[in-house]
């Protein structure tokens, strides 16, 4: 069989689609996340996903429907960073660590009460881009609408708060709106992207094509749109490459994008500067 | 009745448990250009994030343009240049011009858009005042910090502000480029009315442009003019002769 024919299987036409829609976004948060050092905000959602899933696995929930169910408990979490890093005066760092511990906590003692961890919960953990349903498909395609409307219409507002917080205050900007936006958003691409990268790799797709592309941008939007073209040669390569060597998609995805930083990493060292 | 550009009513800070600024009282009219000076650690940075509402005071109360900072919404009318750069990340790929789009921000109704061109003719004027025009694709973090203070003071300046907030804002430069900040200050106050609000502990050279000198050591110790200050016997007591020498010769 040739990688050509590949194409003709809906799995792949649907694990394409939805794999670079997901990987757009993750990586144009990513770039915002990076630079607020949140880069960790991924990782630390993507347990809280964990948790949630196990919890609607453990009611048995419907597979299409544990996704749903997921976004607004990973959105309050997002949420409960924030307050703690607020109210509690404690650093972005450690606030993950507490929602990504209690996270854990959660889906481990779901998986303990309902005898044991599932087949269906290691298939979240690990991610199995293969297996995207149509309805995943056109979830996917309404967030990077909404996702993607949103960054846009608060981009110099991102950009602000993300050059110096306290300057975006005094030009007007409401910089807690901008922080619940950037982390609320971040929640429901984590969700959607455990479907991917599963939640053991879901960071990584927020920050490497972010970190590959601050090697190398000119300006704010180019990082953008480099970030997002690297997300989506990974994915859609990574894809090619799990089908026609029988690998897994989401680790060669993630081994491609930190590819793609080596690659942007030692152009930045050898490559005259500007 | 003209009101006040900026007024302070009995305001109190505490940071990190100590007092860092006690019952300040001031005010600062239109066309003023203060200076605010004070040895290191006086409360002057505090007193400058009190004013534009980055600070909670304890006790007491900020209104800008009379209105209390904690509802003031006319951020256009303000510029802001903070301390030496210290918030700013200097990671974030943003170009000279990225920066400077930024301080039009205020201007804007959602959704805010900074990169029309518009805008263009007020970005090209900031950058040719800061004299940064050839270095306008060049990203911010990778600038000398002389380079990043003059494009942080092109954001500042670039939307017309009535009243301008500069928190020591000639630490980064060489001489000869403080010179010429200065003066660009001197034209703002001049050509444009704008009131400043300079903190600075270079001393001698604020005696030369301020209208009025505030001494500010965790309490106001002076506020006048710069002959009350050199004719007061009670600042001689304080500072010393030398140091009140320095701050008038310069006049």
């Amino acid at each position: 069989m040739t990688v050509i024919h590949m194409f003709q299987y809906g799995f792949i036409q649907r694990a394409l689609v939805a794999g670079s829609l997901i990987a757009v976004l993750c990586a144009v948060l990513g770039v915002f996340l990076v630079l607020r050092k949140l880069s960790l905000i991924g990782d630390g959602l993507a347990h809280v996903t964990f948790g949630s899933v196990a919890l609607a696995l453990f009611v048995n929930i419907p597979p299409l429907a544990v996704t749903l169910a997921a976004i607004p408990l990973v959105m309050l979490a997002s949420l409960g960073i924030l307050k703690l890093m607020e109210k509690a005066k404690i650093f972005g760092d450690a606030a993950v660590g507490i929602v990504a511990s209690l996270g854990i906590a959660v889906g481990v003692l779901m998986a303990g009460l309902s005898g044991g961890f599932s087949v269906d919960l290691f298939s979240y953990l690990f991610g199995n881009i293969l297996s995207v349903s149509r309805e995943e498909v056109i979830i996917a395609a309404t967030l990077f609408c909404t996702i993607l409307t949103a960054v846009s219409l608060y981009y110099y507002e991102l950009l602000a708060v993300t050059f110096d917080e306290e300057l975006a205050r005094t030009s007007g900007i409401n910089t807690k709106r901008v922080n619940r936006l950037l982390v609320l958003l971040t929640s429901l691409i984590v969700v959607l992207a455990m479907k991917v990268a599963g939640i053991m790799l879901v960071s990584a797709l927020i920050v490497l094509p972010a970190v590959t592309a601050l090697q190398i941008a000119t300006g704010f939007r180019t990082a953008l749109i480099l970030a997002a073209a690297c997300a989506l040669l990974a994915v859609v390569a990574g894809i090619i490459a799990s089908f026609a060597l029988n690998i897994p998609a989401g680790a060669t995805i993630i081994l491609l994008n930190f590819g793609l930083f080596l690659c942007a990493f030692l152009g930045r060292r050898f490559v005259p500067q500007r | 009745m003209s009101v006040d550009v900026l007024a302070m009513e009995n305001l109190s800070c505490r940071y990190q448990g100590h007092e860092a600024l006690t019952e300040i009282t001031m005010k600062v009219t239109a066309g003023d250009y203060v200076g605010i000076v004070g040895p290191n650690g006086s409360g002057k940075s505090t007193l400058v994030r009190a004013m534009l509402g980055l600070l909670a005071p304890d006790a007491g109360r900020v209104l800008l343009f009379g209105v209390p900072v904690t509802t003031f919404r006319q951020w256009r009318r303000i510029g802001y240049l903070p301390q030496s750069m210290r918030h700013f990340n200097p990671a974030v790929p943003a170009t000279v011009e990225e920066v400077i789009r930024l301080g039009l921000l205020p201007h804007k109704r959602f959704p805010r858009r900074v990169g029309g061109k518009s805008d263009t003719p007020a970005v090209e004027r900031a950058l040719e005042a800061l004299g940064i025009a050839g270095i306008r694709k060049k990203l911010i973090g990778e600038l000398s910090g002389g380079q990043q203070q003059r494009a942080l003071l092109a954001r500042a300046i670039v939307g017309r502000p009535e009243l301008l907030i500069l928190d020591e804002p000639t630490t980064a430069l060489d001489p000869e480029t403080r010179e010429r900040f200065y003066t660009l200050l001197g034209e703002l106050h001049r050509e444009e009315g704008t009131t400043i609000i300079l903190v600075t502990h270079d001393t001698g050279s604020i005696g030369s442009m301020a209208s009025r000198l505030i001494y500010v050591d965790r309490r106001i110790i002076f506020n006048g003019t710069l002959d009350d200050f050199c004719h007061s016997k009670e600042m001689t007591a304080f500072f010393g002769e030398a140091s009140q020498h320095l701050i008038c010769h310069r006049h």
